[in-house]
């Protein structure tokens, strides 16, 4: 999220938002924005129902088993459809957001 | 007879920590770094070398070089820490279940209302409107 927050600019530059989405609570959420300066919002899915209507869930992984997202980035384009995803097999490893301002080039 | 410290086995095992201590704090800031942690990984593998060095004086040339005793020592703990970052960049941080249900590429993007960490409700509409698209970023949280 790091490097998004660097690109920010260059994205809304290119018409693309940005939003990060955990189980997180909104408190939690904004000590993390607050604690790294992160611009773009930051959403709360404590039940993990969007989580899991992405497909990204990672069942029992976090604090006393609680359902938590698996890390995954999608590109949605302006009339609400899946353009591009990265379902990463490792979470170290992010998507780079020059990647998605490749891909993003090719939205209408 | 005057034996001198065993300057490559501190070395060496100095380096292991910093190679073992850094990744979280520095490396994993930068992609590059990140996703294959070679930084991390050449460091491990200069202080494995130099602890080599420094066992290969004290136990061929006990008469000119200490560290018979920390030697194993240093380099036991070298070992582990080596393990441990091994273990959590080749194995641990891969074990995530792979997907299940998620939508296809060119298919409707769930919607969804969420509470924001500003205190606002956040509508994938209210993302998209006056955008060409939108990333949405999944990520584990800070439990």
């Amino acid at each position: 999220m790091r490097g998004f927050e660097q690109h920010l600019d260059e994205l809304h530059a290119h018409g693309i938002e940005v939003a990060a989405i955990s189980v997180d609570s909104p408190e939690e959420s904004r000590k993390l924005s607050d604690a790294k300066g992160y611009k773009f919002p930051i959403l709360s899915d404590p039940k993990a129902e969007v989580i899991r209507s992405y497909g990204v869930l990672h069942p029992k992984a976090g604090e006393n088993g609680q359902d938590i997202a698996r890390p995954a980035e999608f590109l949605v384009d302006s009339a609400g459809k899946i353009r591009w995803m990265n379902l990463t097999e490792d979470i170290r490893v992010r998507a780079r957001p020059q990647v998605v301002l490749q891909q993003a080039a090719s939205l209408p | 007879m005057h034996k001198s410290r065993n300057v490559a086995l501190w070395a060496g095992f100095g380096i292991v920590i910093l190679g073992f201590a850094s990744y979280i704090p520095l490396f994993i800031l930068f992609p590059i770094t990140r996703d294959v942690p070679w930084a991390n990984y050449l460091m491990l593998a200069a202080g494995a070398a130099f602890l080599a060095i420094g066992l290969k004086r004290a136990y061929g040339q006990p008469e000119h070089h200490r560290g018979k005793i920390s030697g194993p020592i240093l380099s036991v703990l070298s070992l582990l820490m080596i393990g441990v970052f091994l273990f959590g960049t080749v194995y641990a941080s891969k074990q995530i279940p792979s997907s299940s249900g998620v939508p296809q590429i060119g298919q409707a993007a769930p919607p969804f209302v969420l509470a924001s960490a500003a205190g606002r409700q956040v509508s994938l509409a209210d993302l998209l409107k006056g955008h060409r698209g939108a990333v949405l970023i999944f990520y584990r949280g800070y439990w």
